[in-house]
């Protein structure tokens, strides 16, 4: 059963999660479908870096009495990695702020030409 | 035609680069440097139960101080961006009115999402949670509460104090701990207390409201914006 460790199954499915977002960004004509595929590709490595951190037979970082089920109170022995998951915190809330003003810049971007498709904003291109 | 054999070039070409990490990779079976200092003494140094927590807002605060710069700068650049002119600030719109439905399971709902939202980031560092996660439960009521009457105004008034008082606090109570403490955001100025009480952990309980209040106030500062910008013509 070593392909069913919970740790690898996270990190492949943030690995096919990067790639659907990746092909989204690059195949899609429309705007905000492409911001969904930058949202799928953001879970994608989120979800990578969460998996990274998992220890197996392991639970959450919080002291409480899984903890001394688990390892009778030896906290080093029986939490996984807090570090991933505090920077993937981080990461979460950045990417909100990048999706909102994606978002924003959507908007802007209907009210000038009244199209989403980006075929249509070819006015850099020479 | 070429597009497309580029866009397959590229998937593949990380595909593969995916499936030897994926190969490659083996899981670490003990928790090692800077992660296994957390563990062994996170709680006796933080006293917070939840180490995330305490990784977040004690041990990198400083970190979590820009994070919130961060949203504050998103919600200021995207006000920036959807600027109404006078005249469209000044109409009114009204919206069609939505399902009854939605309008009385909100009337239920809204009171619950804000107390739960409230309960997420008191109790950040005792359980799963905190004053990001907390923030958005309360964002997402006043989604909610959009939705379920479009018409409604917000008052802007209420979320730029809650915001400004929330920021001020913390880089505050970050000053205090220069002065009294080991450093800036110092969590250890107040008692630690028993691990696993809410009075416990120091700042760290005060802090995470404030940024709940504060990640609150923004995300639905933002919802806001993007509410009237449906004045624009």
């Amino acid at each position: 059963m070593e392909f069913l460790e919970l740790g690898k199954i996270g990190l492949l499915i943030g690995f096919l999660l990067v790639l659907v977002g990746f092909w989204g960004i690059l195949q899609q004509k429309n705007i905000i479908k492409i911001i969904v595929s930058f949202t799928i590709l953001n879970t994608g490595i989120n979800l990578i870096m969460v998996a990274l951190g998992y220890l197996r037979g392991r639970t959450a970082p919080i002291i409480d009495d899984s903890v001394e089920q688990l390892a009778n109170n030896n906290v080093i022995n029986a939490v996984v990695d807090p570090v991933p998951q505090a920077l993937v915190l981080t990461a979460i809330v950045i990417g909100f702020g990048v999706t909102a003003l994606l978002l924003a810049f959507a908007m802007k971007l209907y009210t000038a030409k009244q199209t989403l498709e980006i075929n249509h904003y070819n006015d850099l291109k020479w | 035609m070429l597009r497309n054999v580029l866009l397959a070039l590229v998937l593949a070409s990380f595909g593969l680069i995916f499936y030897n990490l994926y190969n490659s990779y083996e899981p670490h079976e003990e928790l090692t440097g800077i992660a296994a200092h957390f563990a062994q003494d996170g709680a006796k140094e933080v006293g917070a139960a939840n180490l995330v927590t305490a990784v977040v807002v004690s041990y990198r605060s400083f970190d979590t101080l820009g994070e919130i710069t961060i949203l504050f700068l998103t919600a200021a650049i995207i006000s920036f961006f959807l600027k109404l002119s006078k005249e469209d600030e000044d109409t009114i719109i009204t919206h069609r009115g939505t399902s009854e439905l939605l309008v009385t399971a909100s009337g239920l709902l809204i009171p619950l999402m804000f107390m739960f939202g409230i309960y997420v980031f008191i109790n950040g560092h005792l359980s799963p949670g905190g004053g990001f996660q907390g923030g958005a439960i309360i964002a997402s009521a006043v989604v909610l509460s959009i939705m379920a009457n479009p018409n409604i105004a917000i008052n802007h008034n209420v979320i730029v104090w809650v915001e400004s008082i929330s920021g001020i606090s913390i880089v505050l109570i970050g000053v205090l701990g220069i002065i009294i403490g080991g450093g800036f955001l110092d969590s250890r100025i107040l008692p630690l207390g028993k691990i696993g009480e809410i009075f416990s952990a120091g700042t760290i309980p005060i802090i995470y409201s404030f940024i709940g209040l504060k990640v609150g106030a923004e995300l639905s500062n933002i919802l806001n914006k993007y509410q009237k910008s449906q004045k624009e013509s």
